[in-house]
């Protein structure tokens, strides 16, 4: 099977990615026509890809388990888009992104892939203005800009509370377009089930209707896996709730390596878990931490009091508040990363100052900004002596103009008012950095199988800054993929179209149709839901914000013992050849069953704390992340032996000529 | 809390449906709607009967795939939300909650709650978007100032999360704010005024097409959508459509 070679291009590192682009091979116009290509996955990176790659002249079928493109989860980010345009002024640069990007991600990810996605960022903005995304703007008629964390200049471009959605209707807005040209076909309510490979080669996928439950057979030159990432194996995160990791690991199955399955990112601001009927989390945009400030009570008998109800945060005295970001990291003060964010939080709950009843939760406060801003305003209003109802209520609309349709979310799911009480937060699983391994032009290590966006592992390291997911996800769509898929393709000028009756698609098939009818026959006692929570929480407890040698050894042996009692007592209830949204679920547990064992091993193999890995045994004496860069500067990529528990681990050692490798400090 | 729901049943497209009687007990007010569901979906399956299939996905009230009608109502009866976003704390023990899904011709259900609204993809591929290639030579991103109350006002229609509630609470199952909620995004953009004129032929002769209703400026889309589209937008397609028209 494939060795690891990043094929990172030669040359200094800002001109990489032209002198590639240079090099490479293209694939002339009237070729492109009698080359197919499948896109897996219509989030911002697959609809972004089919996009791109139809309007080449290449024929794009598109699949996605939606019931339209529009719906990736994509949709969902609220905060916004990165990008190096400096209209700020402040100081930034294609080699600021790059190099705080790399910090963010705690030097576990490729100088060459990151410093490409910088130099794209600002092409990605210019696209999405042109496709009419209606950003912020100023008065003036220009875009507006706010910080995320991890960064000291501002460069994050928004819509309002979401970005996401506004972003995704312009690539499904492109993908339309191609569309109605008939360069795509859009196959919706479609799922991947398994990959097929002809010659060592992707040539096709196999895929169910989700309406027929009829299995297809689809064949393509290459195929493009940008399905998104794993985070659903923890059952509560802020994914929705079909995302998963099928297309990713099936491909993982038939030889493409899996990188760095241990990196997650715990979102710090999540609404905390009410109750055990709990579906899903939900998320509170990074965004509020420009202006909200996190704390607890600095008192563990106030915390207790604030817990039992018998005290109300408002009650509570400034110098009885901790601030505890802006005590321990005062130069990024709430702005630091979400890693760090997260296990400041985690660690004043374990001491005892969680605020809601469960212990489990933190204060993001507005309180400050809404004086502050409502002040501004009373005063450009020519109203210098306002009284304090006055301030309050200008800030408040301030606040809400920002951020109204979170604090809406907000109130709806917790039934308070977080205009007059602080918001609690909890840290929840918010996204994968590791995924597919992938070269830098996007190809795993099976030929012609590339991987985009979530999906792959390329750019975020150890720990993703925020409002860096959009970014990567467009970039490789847009402007990476449709130049690197060329490259590969050009030897497939005289193929011809592949056949779909050839013996590895009936064998493919057959393996397909034997999984589905296996699940159905299993007829047990327990629901898909029930393993699924179980899942969850041997993931949470012991492979979640914070790991050791010990909880991961036994959560690899309970993960194997759940995945066994899975297949013997799982209930799946009708047919599999019906709409059978049990089936689904049942096939993506399935596979969650079996990633969750690699996550763990992948996390017991790294003795060190690296961004949102973080293992006890690994720690500074003031609590923060130890880095061991001698031993574990690696991206580690496992091959697929049968089962998880045989994965061989490969390492691909990461070179770092453009930055010094420091440790990473917000202090 | 003690529920009795009346839900609606139906095998697959081809076959007739029905209200089925389902009692719950012990629901909590901070349960969202879609977590009953999944409840007494857990409790039918350990019965050995087939769970109620209804679409949903990101349960946070953005990606539109929840389509449940609730009490007659689209999305249930607050305004401003999703299903996904309503709290059982909404509804009183002893309540009796009829539950369909979202009711057009132009939604045909597919199973139970779920319905086909592939007639809004392809009101949106018949132009729903700027004609430019993704090649990221454009202009620079601050070549073209925008106004910013254009840029809000197009921004408002770009929030359409495009569920269907609108057609759903029309009782001419209208897609009139659906459509033209995209049609307003990319009018009042200096970047989409240049197709604007064949957009909004295309894109209304679709939605005939499908077969939805016409507006008679009821205004219960407005009232249901999820995201408070306003009917401003329907008055502007009509705008755009006559003068384009007028310009043949």
């Amino acid at each position: 099977m494939g060795k690891l070679d990043s094929k990172i291009p030669s040359g200094p590192l800002a001109e990489k990615w032209t002198n590639h682009k240079n090099e490479i091979n293209l694939v002339n116009p009237a070729n492109k026509r009698n080359i197919d290509i499948i896109v897996v996955g219509t989030g911002l990176a697959g609809g972004s890809a089919a996009a791109s790659l139809a309007e080449l002249g290449y024929n794009v079928k598109t699949f996605c388990y939606q019931d339209s493109p529009r719906r990736a989860h994509s949709i969902a980010a609220q905060g916004g888009v990165n990008a190096s345009k400096n209209y700020q002024g402040d100081g930034d640069s294609d080699y600021r992104l790059f190099y705080d990007t790399i910090k963010g991600g705690d030097y576990r990810s490729r100088e060459a892939n990151v410093y490409r996605l910088a130099e794209v960022s600002s092409n990605i903005i210019d696209q999405c203005v042109a496709q009419g995304v209606p950003f912020a703007r100023e008065y003036g008629g220009l875009l507006d800009n706010r910080s995320f964390g991890g960064v000291l200049v501002s460069r994050t471009f928004y819509a309002k509370g979401q970005t996401g959605q506004q972003l995704l209707l312009g690539a499904y807005g492109a993908m339309n377009r191609q569309i109605n040209r008939g360069k795509i076909k859009s196959y919706t309510r479609h799922e991947m089930l398994d990959l097929v490979l002809v010659d060592g080669k992707a040539r096709g996928i196999i895929a169910r209707d989700l309406i027929s439950g009829e299995i297809e057979r689809h064949s393509a030159h290459a195929v493009v896996i940008a399905s998104g990432g794993y985070g659903n194996l923890f059952f509560l995160s802020t994914y929705c709730m079909g995302a998963n990791v099928m297309a990713a690991w099936r491909t993982h199955k038939k030889g493409a390596f899996f990188a760095n399955p241990c990196f997650t990112q715990i979102h710090p601001t999540c609404i905390p878990v009410s109750g055990d009927h709990q579906s899903k989390l939900t998320l509170m945009s990074e965004s509020l931490r420009n202006d909200g400030r996190i704390w607890v009570p600095k008192k563990l008998e106030d915390a207790k009091a604030i817990r039992e109800g018998r005290l109300k945060p408002t009650e509570l005295a400034e110098e009885d508040r901790d601030y505890y970001l802006e005590r321990r990291y005062p130069a990024f003060g709430n702005l630091v990363p979400r890693d760090v964010a997260s296990r400041a939080a985690k660690e004043r709950c374990d001491a005892g100052y969680g605020v809601n009843k469960t212990g489990e939760a933190v204060y993001l406060d507005f309180a400050a900004a809404i004086e502050r801003y409502g002040k501004e305003k009373a005063y450009t209003m020519g109203l210098k002596d306002a009284n304090k109802d006055t301030i309050r209520k200008l800030g408040e609309e301030i606040v809400e103009a920002k951020y109204g349709n979170l604090f809406q979310m907000y109130e709806k799911i917790v039934d308070e008012n977080p205009y007059k009480t602080p918001m609690m937060i909890y840290p929840a699983v918010h996204y994968t950095m590791g995924g597919l391994w992938v070269d830098y032009n996007l190809m795993t290590t099976i030929p012609g199988c590339y991987s985009a966006g979530e999906a792959n592992f390329s750019d975020h390291g150890a720990n993703r800054l925020g409002a860096s997911a959009l970014m990567q996800g467009l970039a490789d769509g847009y402007f990476v993929l449709p130049y690197t898929i060329g490259d590969y393709l050009a030897d497939d000028i005289r193929t011809g179209a592949i056949p779909t009756d050839s013996a590895e698609f009936d064998e493919a098939e057959k393996a397909v149709k034997d999984k589905l009818n296996r699940l159905i026959a299993i007829k047990g006692e327990n629901t898909v839901d029930y393993y699924h929570k179980k899942l969850g929480k041997i993931m949470w407890n012991k492979c979640g914000m914070s790991r050791n040698e010990k909880d991961l050894k036994a959560a690899i042996k309970e993960i194997s013992e759940l995945r066994e009692d899975f297949w013997n007592n799982v209930r799946v209830p009708g047919e599999a050849t019906t709409k059978n949204q049990e089936l689904e679920k049942a096939g993506r547990v399935a596979d969650f069953l079996e990633i969750g064992e690699l996550f763990a091993m992948d996390a017991l193999d790294r003795n060190e704390s690296c961004g949102g890995h973080f293992r006890e045994e690994y720690q500074t004496p003031e609590g923060e992340a130890l880095r061991d860069d001698e031993n574990y500067r690696y991206v580690s990529a496992w091959e697929y032996k049968g089962d998880p528990k045989n994965s061989k681990l490969h390492k691909e050692e990461l070179v770092f000529e453009n930055v010094e490798l420091k440790t990473r400090s917000y202090k | 809390m003690k529920l009795y729901l009346k839900i609606w049943r139906q095998k697959d497209a081809n076959s007739k449906g029905k209200m089925v009687d389902y009692t719950m007990e012990g629901i909590e007010g901070d349960m969202s709607f879609l977590e009953m569901l999944d409840v007494l979906n857990e409790d039918l399956i350990t019965k050995g009967e087939e769970p109620i299939e209804f679409d949903h996905d990101c349960r946070e009230g953005i990606c539109g795939t929840c389509s449940l009608q609730i009490n007659g109502r689209p999305h249930g009866p607050d305004t401003r939300i999703t299903v996904c976003q309503l709290h059982m704390r909404r509804f009183n023990d002893g309540d009796t909650i009829v539950i369909e899904p979202f009711r057009a011709r132009a939604f045909p259900v597919i199973k139970d709650l779920i319905i086909d609204r592939n007639a809004f993809e392809r009101i949106q591929q018949a132009g729903g978007y700027v004609s430019v290639n993704t090649s990221g030579n454009t202009v620079d991103a601050n070549a073209i100032p925008i106004e910013k109350e254009m840029a809000d006002k197009s921004f408002n229609a770009a929030t359409c999360i495009g569920c269907g509630a609108c057609v759903a609470a029309c009782k001419n199952a209208s897609a009139m704010l659906f459509t033209s909620a995209k049609v307003s995004q990319f009018a009042l953009l200096p970047q989409g005024r240049v197709e604007a004129s064949d957009r909004v032929r295309s894109m209304v002769r679709q939605m005939d097409l499908e077969g939805f209703g016409n507006c008679t400026n009821t205004g219960a889309c407005e009232v249901e959508c999820p995201k408070g589209i306003s009917l401003e937008n329907i008055a502007r397609m009509n705008r755009e459509y006559l003068s384009a028209t007028a310009k043949g």
